[in-house]
């Protein structure tokens, strides 16, 4: 399916974001009235009270209770904003999460200026990580001794993802900050070295779209575009196992595979 | 309590104001209208310049990629076959906000505005510390040089933005180096200014004026000094941090494990990032009001001399800027509600965010409440007084979508930010201090600028800041990044290019409409209509002193009566009372 893109928000594939468009057009209608309101009020007053022969300025002022009502309505309705439209939102967006089991989790490592996405492979486990052992060819630096990296997959700049599943990624960079913003998937967080963030969400229909890096990291940084595939469970699976499985030892095949902790960053 | 340092203050201003050569007089002056003056000058300067960075990057991003004919050929290594480098274009970008906020607007409103404007208003022969004073405006001046200097050593000027997240800026080339040697200096003058500016008010109120007689603007340049001098510390510190990051091998913002361009960096590491940014937006959060309380003081002075009668709820006024000073230093989080804050901080947060927003627009409705039952005079600056008020509003309504946390994921870091805070700062602040110059330009040139070419001035400005601003909210909307070399390389991008090319030109016709205010500021010099001491038929201080005022400023020393904004009393023959004149003996 063609996504459609144009002068309003961009199409929304995630099952997180009706609650932000929601708020975003409520705001907008407020924004709208209030500014309405006042510019009425204040063309009013231009014209009422210019400078005319024989009109002269009070020196009263309005006694009206009407502003204070009107600033306590503004009051009342931002409470209603604040507790009624967007804790909830950003509370299920920042607490909610799946159980690791129900989800697909993958690192997200920006880098400068492509997007590492690291799939764990089958046994869900992600291969332990050194930046000591970093080079071209293995950026993440992912240790092939450690058995838990044989069947990981890193992938440059795609990003495939199963339809209706939930997915948690592991947001992190290497290098400096980069942002990791798709905004089809109203989804935004930054990649701050040092530091590894877990967000988590949904995709309810297919379609190809980008990443786009939303933290300036750079020359590179307007081109740090990554693109989010999301396909049926069937073709996901079919993707995933034309990838190249780059850590496998060549003799390993039959090596049983010992338990691996889950690898943490520095 | 301050009455004999004002008295001995001024013996002292009298007795060395004989026999000053040019260079004393006008370079290396100690009155504060002159440092006020050498201030506007230099600050209008740097915002033309600013200004002029960012038509240049306008350019690459309605023709991504094409070149710049004629002028892209003289700009050498940035612009090879006048085409941009997106190097050269993150400095610009980087050069562009740190230019216009701390080397224009600040020292415009508080340099310029606030040392010629508060002594007078209070009262006072000069500024409490007079040499203190000039060393500001020196100060200001290195840091300028240094900032302008940083873009011919190698690699060209800062570029990791005006917010300078490190490790970025820690890895970058030589200008963020200058640059933040730049802001220490910058940074180090706000700190005199600001002190300067408290000392005054607090110490050299003429006898009678009481606080609340101040006229509003000296109550918005004392709030804006504490703000300056509360949280500018921080970040000189941060910058120092920075700077030996970069320079002695250091690790105060630089995690373990970095890999920069596939090597492992040689650095000790265990530093935060997020350290960075938490200490350079407690200063830039509240740095926000100190652009924007001025241009509210201004505004109100030339709203109510224009409408002849006194300020709607003055005390509320008042106590909503000083709410609103202390509420400034904690929602400075809400600028880094995507760095992977928790909930319950980002609740606090929000709800700090939101009560912010409350004196601001309790601020609007006292201004706009003001106009009841006036008598409004369609002056030249109160046409710019006036467009501030929708701009500001506008500026601070799409504040509210960024201060919502499950809003901000979609819209952080896009152009919706850009043009919140611009309607802020360019319709709004920029206007509001266009106002103050016409209002005050006789004042201190004895000459009124000319008023058909300030409003030709104003209208083309109006609809060309429009032009650019509002655009931009769409793009927002429409999710486009801000900080992109090159916007049509995303799709979503791509679809609203127009929007780019529209922003571009009403950019480059705001620009040329500048040129008509340019002009109208030096020949009026000249050719302007001369004008008394108080041409407005205003209230406050500045305008008992003769035109323009000597050094001293007031023949004799003043005694303040009633409040500041006592226009149409009932009974008295005049429409304006002004606070020095005695009452009659009934
Ligand atoms: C009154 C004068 C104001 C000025 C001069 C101003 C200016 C700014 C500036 C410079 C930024 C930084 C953008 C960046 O480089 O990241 C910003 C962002 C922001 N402003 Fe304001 N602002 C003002 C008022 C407000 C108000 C009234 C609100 C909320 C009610 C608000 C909420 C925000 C938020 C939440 C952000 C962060 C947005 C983001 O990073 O996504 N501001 N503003
Ligand atoms: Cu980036
Ligand atoms: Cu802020």
């Amino acid at each position: 399916m063609e996504l459609k893109y144009g002068y309003g928000l961009v199409p929304d594939l995630s099952a997180h974001g009706a609650g932000i468009d929601h708020l975003i057009k409520v705001l907008h209608v407020f924004m709208v009235v209030l500014f309405v309101g006042w510019g009425v009020f204040l063309l009013y007053c231009l014209i009422k009270y210019r400078r005319r022969p024989g009109h002269k300025a009070s020196y009263e002022s309005n006694k009206s209770k009407l502003p204070k009502y009107a600033e306590i309505a503004v009051v009342g309705f931002e409470v209603f904003l604040l507790v009624g439209l967007s804790f909830p939102v950003w509370s299920k967006y920042k607490r909610d999460f799946p159980a690791d089991k129900d989800a697909l989790v993958v690192r997200v490592i920006g880098q400068q200026f492509v997007w590492n996405i690291h799939y764990p492979g089958e046994d869900g486990k992600f291969g332990r990580t050194d930046p000591k052992l970093a080079s071209g060819s293995n950026p993440l630096g992912i240790d092939d001794k450690d058995p838990a990296s044989w069947d990981d997959v890193v992938s440059v700049n795609q990003f495939h993802i199963p339809v209706n599943k939930p997915i948690i990624s592991h947001i992190s960079a290497m290098d400096v900050i980069h942002s990791f913003g798709v905004p089809v998937l109203r989804l935004k967080q930054d990649a701050t070295p040092g530091m590894e963030v877990p967000i988590w969400f949904q995709a309810v229909k297919t379609g190809v779209f980008d990443i786009v890096c939303s933290q300036l990291c750079g020359v590179g940084h307007s081109l740090m575009k990554g693109v989010v595939t999301v396909e049926s469970a069937e073709d996901y699976q079919k993707w995933f196992a034309e990838q190249p499985k780059q850590f496998k030892p060549k003799a390993a095949e039959k090596a049983p595979a010992p338990a691996a902790e889950k690898k943490q960053e520095g | 309590m301050h009455q004999p340092v004002h008295a001995a203050h001024h013996e002292a201003a009298h007795a060395e104001h004989h026999e000053l050569g040019f260079i004393q007089k006008y370079i290396f002056s100690v009155d504060h209208k002159v440092i006020g003056v050498q201030y506007t000058v230099t600050a209008l300067l740097f915002l033309f310049f600013g200004f002029c960075l960012m038509m240049l990057m306008r350019w690459q991003l309605a023709y991504p990629g094409e070149p710049l004919p004629v002028i892209g050929n003289w700009l050498g290594e940035g612009m090879p076959g006048g085409v941009m480098l997106p190097e050269f274009y993150n400095s610009l970008g980087a050069m562009h906000g740190t230019i216009m906020v701390f080397l224009g607007v600040v020292p415009l409103a508080v340099g310029g505005f606030g040392n010629y404007l508060v002594p007078l208003q209070v009262g006072a022969p000069d500024m409490a510390f007079p040499k203190l004073n000039a060393a500001s405006y020196w100060v200001y001046f290195v840091g300028g040089v240094i900032m302008l200097a940083s873009f011919f050593v190698p690699g060209g000027a800062a570029n990791s933005g005006w917010t300078s997240y490190p490790p970025l800026s820690v890895v970058a080339t030589a200008g963020q180096t200058w640059w933040l040697i730049g802001m220490v200096a910058l940074i180090t003058s706000s700190l005199l200014g600001s002190i300067n500016i408290i000392v005054t008010i607090v110490q050299l109120r003429a006898k009678g004026l009481s606080f609340f007689r101040l006229p509003f603007l000296v109550w918005a340049q004392f709030v804006t000094s504490f703000l300056l001098l509360l949280a500018f510390p921080p970040l000189e510190a941060a910058g120092i941090l920075q700077l030996m990051d970069r320079v002695a091998g250091t690790s105060f913002f630089m995690p373990t494990g970095l890999v920069v361009s596939g090597n492992a960096l040689p650095v000790a590491g265990g530093g935060s990032p997020l350290l960075w940014q938490h200490l350079f937006w407690f200063l830039a959060h509240p740095e926000v009001y100190v652009l924007i309380l001025p241009a509210i003081g201004i505004v109100t002075e030339v709203i109510v001399n224009n409408t002849r009668k006194p300020l709607y709820g003055y005390k509320t006024i008042v106590y909503a800027v000083l709410f609103l000073g202390f509420m400034s230093f904690i929602v400075w989080a809400h600028h880094m509600f995507m760095t992977g804050m928790g909930v319950t901080m980002s609740n606090f947060f929000q709800v700090t965010t939101m009560i912010i927003s409350i004196p601001s627009v309790v601020v609007l409705t006292v201004l706009i409440l003001t106009l009841w039952g006036a008598s409004i005079r369609f002056t030249l600056p109160m046409h710019f007084a006036l467009a501030f008020l929708p701009m500001f509003a506008i500026g601070g309504l799409t504040g509210l979508p960024l201060g919502l946390t499950a809003s901000d994921i979609y819209l952080h870091d896009t152009y919706y930010v850009i043009g919140h805070f611009h309607y802020v700062v360019a319709p709004g602040t920029l206007f509001a201090l266009f106002a103050g110059i016409y209002y005050w330009y006789p004042k201190v040139t004895g000459k009124q600028m000319s008023r058909f070419w300030g409003k030709t001035h104003f209208w083309l400005s109006f609809l060309a800041i429009n032009g650019v601003f509002f655009p931009m909210l769409i793009q927002g909307i429409a999710g486009l990044n801000r900080r992109l070399y090159d916007p049509t390389f995303y799709a979503h991008g791509a679809a609203i290019q127009d929007l780019n090319v529209i922003i571009s030109i009403s950019a480059w016709c705001l620009g040329a409409a500048q040129l008509i205010f340019i002009l109208n500021f030096f020949l009026s010099l000249k050719w302007g209509k001369k004008v008394g001491d108080n041409p407005w038929e205003a209230t406050t201080l500045e305008w008992a002193t003769p035109t323009p005022p000597p050094h001293g400023n007031f023949l004799t020393e003043p005694v303040v009566y009633r409040g500041p904004y006592e226009y149409s009393v009932p009974g008295e023959e005049k429409d304006f009372l002004p606070q020095h004149v005695a009452p009659a003996k009934a």
